[in-house]
């Protein structure tokens, strides 16, 4: 049997997903419901409909468009192919992204197997959110993680994302122990992730990690941290697809805050990007 | 910036346009005092040359390190009255045109209307062309299938190559000696014509070092009467290099510049050929001569790079000379697409980066002048350094360098026939146009408007917008049973079309083989000399014609969204689409949507649509490539649009991708506005679906938003990007890189913004500058990337 995947998007030239240039494929459907989530339209694992305006010499015209497509793994590589030449110059490749692509493993598996095949760099953007089993069948495969870490406190991240974090953080112990490179992501968002104890916490989590698996100095850590600020920009998506936006009336980062957090991080030995 | 060439970069931004009625009045007066004499042509034109350059006034300006002008003070611009001749009206529009207005004074105005415009009117070159050309040429030209280059300014278009560096005037009149004594040169049946033109070149060769002369002698007075010793001997310093260029070959760094910067002179002010002439390769002209100075000590790093700005100064002193009739009004572009050319490779082969590319790369920083223009010349083994630092000055939103595939331009110039070391010795001029540096003619005769030629097919041979028969037959295509049929008609069409085209180009090209030589252009230009064969008459070892093919984008969508909708999909009738367009869409909104939303679209990267354009592009290229043109060589085709594609627009009708009628064509080979949603990778591969191997250019424009350019590593992917492009066979990137904030509020109060400068289309101008529409445009673009 043909196995398929439910996507919403496979974006070309995105620079922000792992190095050189690269398409990302987003997974629709997620296990959990960040509050702060800039893709609402990647949680549900269904196809939904949304209210899109198309503008015409200024007029408005109202039109509704389907998110979500269950494809082949042939299909989605088909449109991956197409920027080969642009990887190989610059040193990309495939990123998975989502949504939760862990939450369709076999048919990101296969994906992966895929990309592999073809010699290209893999990255895989995840919450972290899957079974044990499924992270290490995956693994071997992927070449960069990017890591989603948001609350340390269990409570909290129950409350805000809906799910406990305990997998989460033993499946990234697990993949640094394993060796892989891994980019942390710490979305920072005002009130609830940027408070004193979460970042302190943080830390305490990056130094066991750099304990257990010290690096040469020559060779720079294999960990880094992206901080991404929440922005507003998915304000207008939470209103085409009539999503309740949990964070309405939070305002953006400020630069300086977001600096003096680059710093500190930056302190312990990690590269650290704002924005990615 | 030293505080001489801030001086003097303030005093060409800060100068007002002017016309000048110096040439003008000198031409004027030089054809009355001959028209009793019984010269050949080409001793006219010789004759007249010197007449201007031994009378015009000699302006040297405050602080200059390189001297002379084409006018007599900066930005005061000449006309060329037997070219094209200004009437009363015209200078009004010039001088009160909103965008780059020509200020006309009084005694200007009176002088046109007593002594000039009376004279040449009924005489000039354009009376001429007007007058030979088919009515079938005029309907088709009045009806905005397409424009003609020739019909205000001379063919030119043609860049300097490496001669002058080597040889001075007297070099090169001891040639012209060689060529009319070798033996059998008067057995030649056309050796009385070669003669005339031989004497010609030589007489504008004493012409120039003449006017060099002139600049010694002013610049000698001038030394006398300055109070200050070290600028004392600086004038004096260069009287002796005026004394010494172009007489003989230059020895120094600087003797370089001032010649190169008096050939200029000479051939813009001899006609006021297409687009201004160029140095071209400068930074390989002029490295020998910067290698040697530093070795022997007469030359600082310093020194160099003060007087490489003061020579930027000089093309920023000299706009695009003025237009006549509509197109005074409509175009107003400042520049005269000087494009000077960095890196690329050496004759050999090897890589031709050099130090001096990289000072030249920081002239231009730093100068951010429109003029000159400048591209990098990227090959296969250019540094990716080159590359970098060439970014880091485009993010800055100025528009310039843009990027060249020196390896796809060599494959274009040898699949023409060219010399491998011609080729690797050439580059692009003008907007985006590979030509031989130094030995071709590539004459540009006009822009030619695709999505018309659509239109006039979808009419039966009509243009709609007049209700006028300009085409052929090609059957009512509410009868078409397949899209194989409607492509045979366009086919026709378009074969019709070009053959009137190039019909006129050869009609033209021999009104300037005969009646309009350049001699003095022809000593530059290898080997106009040995051929004894003026440039404008096919002396020059390669003689180009090429028409320029505009709205690929467009007609691509078009034609798509007919195959899709009416062929394929069968959504509406032929009829029903044609209803839509004629009416412009009124009461056929929901069909318009379909069109523009849900149509496959060129510059996705996908071959259902991309299809289409490479369809349109094998139809042009066979129906142009290979013809004759009037001078020995042939015609070509490019894919650039300048700002054509906003004439174009405004001619033609409501579009079947849903282009509202009257809007700009797409331009370039980029896709319609809008059109591309899948980002720049995929606007690449769509726009390397085209062989730009058998083009003599395509043009390529990227708006990105800042943040594309932001850090190294975003720079590195950049650089990985047009590599990319390049390894496809890409011709030619240029990125605008401007917020659509900052572009709206330069609209609103654009007298914060004088400075701003964004890419047109092969070219920078100031935003300010630009017509409404056009601002718009850009405005749009910019919005589509900043999300
Ligand atoms: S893990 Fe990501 S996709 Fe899932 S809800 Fe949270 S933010 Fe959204």
């Amino acid at each position: 049997m043909v196995i398929r995947g439910l996507i919403f998007d496979i974006r070309r030239f995105t620079v922000h997903d792992g190095p050189g240039i690269r398409t990302t494929v987003f997974f629709k459907g997620c296990p959990l419901t960040c509050w702060w989530c800039h893709n609402p339209e990647s949680q549900d694992f269904k196809s939904e409909r949304s209210i899109k305006n198309l503008v015409l010499s200024g007029t408005k015209f109202q039109h509704s468009e389907t998110t979500g497509n269950f494809m082949t793994v042939d299909e989605v590589m088909a449109e991956v192919q197409k920027d080969e030449i642009f990887y190989e110059e610059s040193g990309g490749g495939v990123t998975f992204s989502g949504g939760e692509p862990m939450m369709q493993e076999p048919f990101l598996h296969a994906l992966l197997q895929a990309s592999k095949t073809l010699g290209w760099h893999t990255a895989v953007d995840t919450s972290g959110y899957a079974t044990h089993k499924a992270m290490e069948h995956t693994a071997p495969l992927v070449d960069l993680f990017l890591y989603d870490v948001k609350l340390m406190n269990d409570e909290l991240h129950r409350k805000y994302t809906g799910v406990s974090n305990k997998p989460i953080l033993e499946n990234l112990e697990f993949l640094y122990r394993s060796g892989k490179n891994i980019t942390l992501r710490f979305p920072v968002i005002p009130g609830i992730t940027d408070t004193y104890d979460n970042i302190q916490q943080i830390k305490t989590l990056i130094i066991r990690l750099q304990s257990q698996r010290p690096v040469p100095m020559a060779h720079g850590s294999p960990l880094s941290i992206h901080l991404l600020p929440y922005h507003t920009i998915a304000r207008d998506k939470y209103r085409r697809f009539c999503k309740t936006n949990q964070l309405e009336g939070v305002h953006d980062l400020k630069q300086e805050a977001l600096a003096g957090l680059k710093q500190e991080f930056e302190e312990m030995g990690l590269t650290v990007k704002i924005g990615g | 910036m030293t505080d001489r060439v801030k001086k003097l970069r303030d005093q060409s931004l800060k100068a007002i346009n002017r016309i000048s009625a110096e040439r003008a009045v000198l031409v004027t007066d030089f054809y009355k005092s001959v028209t009793h004499r019984n010269l050949s042509i080409p001793m006219v034109r010789a004759l007249n040359f010197d007449y201007i350059l031994t009378h015009k006034h000699i302006c040297i300006n405050d602080g200059e390190l390189i001297v002379g002008e084409r006018g007599p003070a900066p930005k005061a611009c000449p006309t060329y009255p037997e070219i094209c001749v200004h009437s009363p009206e015209d200078l009004e529009i010039l001088d009160k045109r909103q965008k780059v207005s020509f200020k006309v004074d009084e005694e200007t105005r009176r002088i046109y209307h007593e002594n000039i415009t009376p004279y040449w009117q009924g005489r000039s070159n354009r009376d001429l062309i007007m007058g030979q050309v088919s009515s079938e040429w005029l309907a088709a030209y009045k009806a905005g299938v397409f424009t003609e280059f020739q019909e205000q300014r001379a063919p030119g278009h043609t860049v300097a190559g490496s001669k002058i560096y080597r040889k001075g005037m007297l070099d090169l009149i001891d040639e012209i000696h060689d060529v009319l004594l070798q033996p059998g040169f008067q057995d030649d049946a056309a050796s009385s014509a070669k003669q005339e033109e031989l004497k010609a070149m030589e007489i504008s060769a004493n012409a120039l070092i003449k006017f060099a002369e002139r600049h010694a002698g002013t610049l000698e007075q001038l030394a006398v009467v300055e109070k200050s010793r070290k600028r004392k001997k600086e004038l004096l310093e260069m009287a002796g290099i005026c004394r010494h260029v172009p007489a003989h070959a230059p020895r120094t760094f600087h003797e370089a510049l001032q010649y190169y910067w008096f050939v200029h002179l000479g051939v813009i002010t001899e006609l006021n050929p297409w687009d201004s002439f160029n140095p071209g390769r400068l930074d390989q002209h002029l490295y020998p001569f910067y290698r040697q100075g530093i070795a022997d000590g007469s030359l600082t790093r310093d020194r160099a790079m003060e007087l490489l700005q003061c020579f930027w100064i000089k093309f920023n002193n000299h706009p695009a000379p003025p237009k006549v009739g509509v197109t005074a009004l409509e175009s107003n572009t400042y520049t005269d697409f000087c494009l000077i050319n960095l890196g690329g490779v050496k004759s050999d082969g090897s890589d031709a980066v050099n130090e001096l590319t990289y000072m030249l790369l920081d002239v231009i920083e730093k100068m951010r002048l429109l003029q000159p223009g400048s591209m990098v010349q990227v090959s296969k083994m250019s540094p990716d350094r080159f590359i970098y630092r060439t970014l880091n000055i485009t993010k800055t939103g100025y528009g310039q360098p843009s990027f060249f595939n020196t390896d796809a331009i060599v494959q274009e110039l040898l699949s023409q026939g060219k010399s491998l070391e011609d080729a690797r010795n050439g580059g692009a001029s003008g907007c985006v146009e590979a030509g031989a540096f130094g030995t071709e003619a590539y004459i540009l005769s006009g822009y030619f408007n695709l999505p018309k030629v659509l239109e006039v097919t979808l009419h039966n041979g009509i243009d709609p917008r007049t209700g006028k028969m300009i085409g052929l037959l090609t059957g009512d295509p509410a009868t078409f049973s397949s899209f194989d049929q409607l492509m045979q008609a366009f086919q026709k069409q378009l074969n019709h079309f070009i053959r009137i085209k190039i019909e006129g180009n050869n009609t033209i090209g021999k009104i300037f083989a005969e009646k309009m030589p350049v001699p003095f252009l022809s000593l530059i230009i290898d080997d106009c000399i040995t051929n004894g064969t003026d440039y404008n008459a096919g002396g020059a070892r390669y003689n180009t014609t090429y028409i320029q093919g505009v709205g690929l984008g467009t007609i691509t969508d078009s034609l798509t969204a007919i195959r899709h909708h009416v062929f394929d999909r069968k959504l509406v009738s032929m009829s029903g689409l044609m209803r839509a367009d004629d009416q412009n869409f009124k009461d056929f909104e929901e069909l318009q949507l379909e069109l523009v939303y849900h149509t496959p679209k060129y510059g996705n990267d996908e071959d259902y649509a991309d299809d289409q354009a490479r369809l349109v592009f094998e139809l042009f290229y066979a129906a142009v490539n290979g013809q004759a043109n009037a001078i020995g060589g042939t015609h070509r085709i490019n894919l650039l649009p300048t700002t054509c594609h906003v004439y174009f627009g405004s001619v033609t009708g409501a579009t079947a991708d849903g282009r509202n009628a009257w809007q700009p064509l797409s331009e370039g080979i980029s896709p319609v506005q809008g059109a591309d949603r899948k980002g720049p990778t995929a606007v690449l591969k769509s726009a390397a679906k085209i062989d730009h191997i058998r083009t003599g250019g395509t043009l390529l424009n990227q708006k990105l938003s800042p943040d594309f350019f932001e850090g190294d590593e975003s720079i590195h992917k950049m650089s990985s990007l047009i590599r990319s492009y390049f390894r496809m066979d890409g011709h030619h990137i240029q990125f605008n890189v401007v917020s659509a904030d900052t572009l709206r509020d330069a609209q609103q109060h654009p007298e914060l913004y004088r400075d701003l400068i964004v890419r047109v289309a092969g070219y920078s101008d100031y935003f300010n500058d630009l017509g409404e529409d056009l601002q718009n445009e850009i405005i749009k673009r910019t919005e589509h990337y900043s999300i």
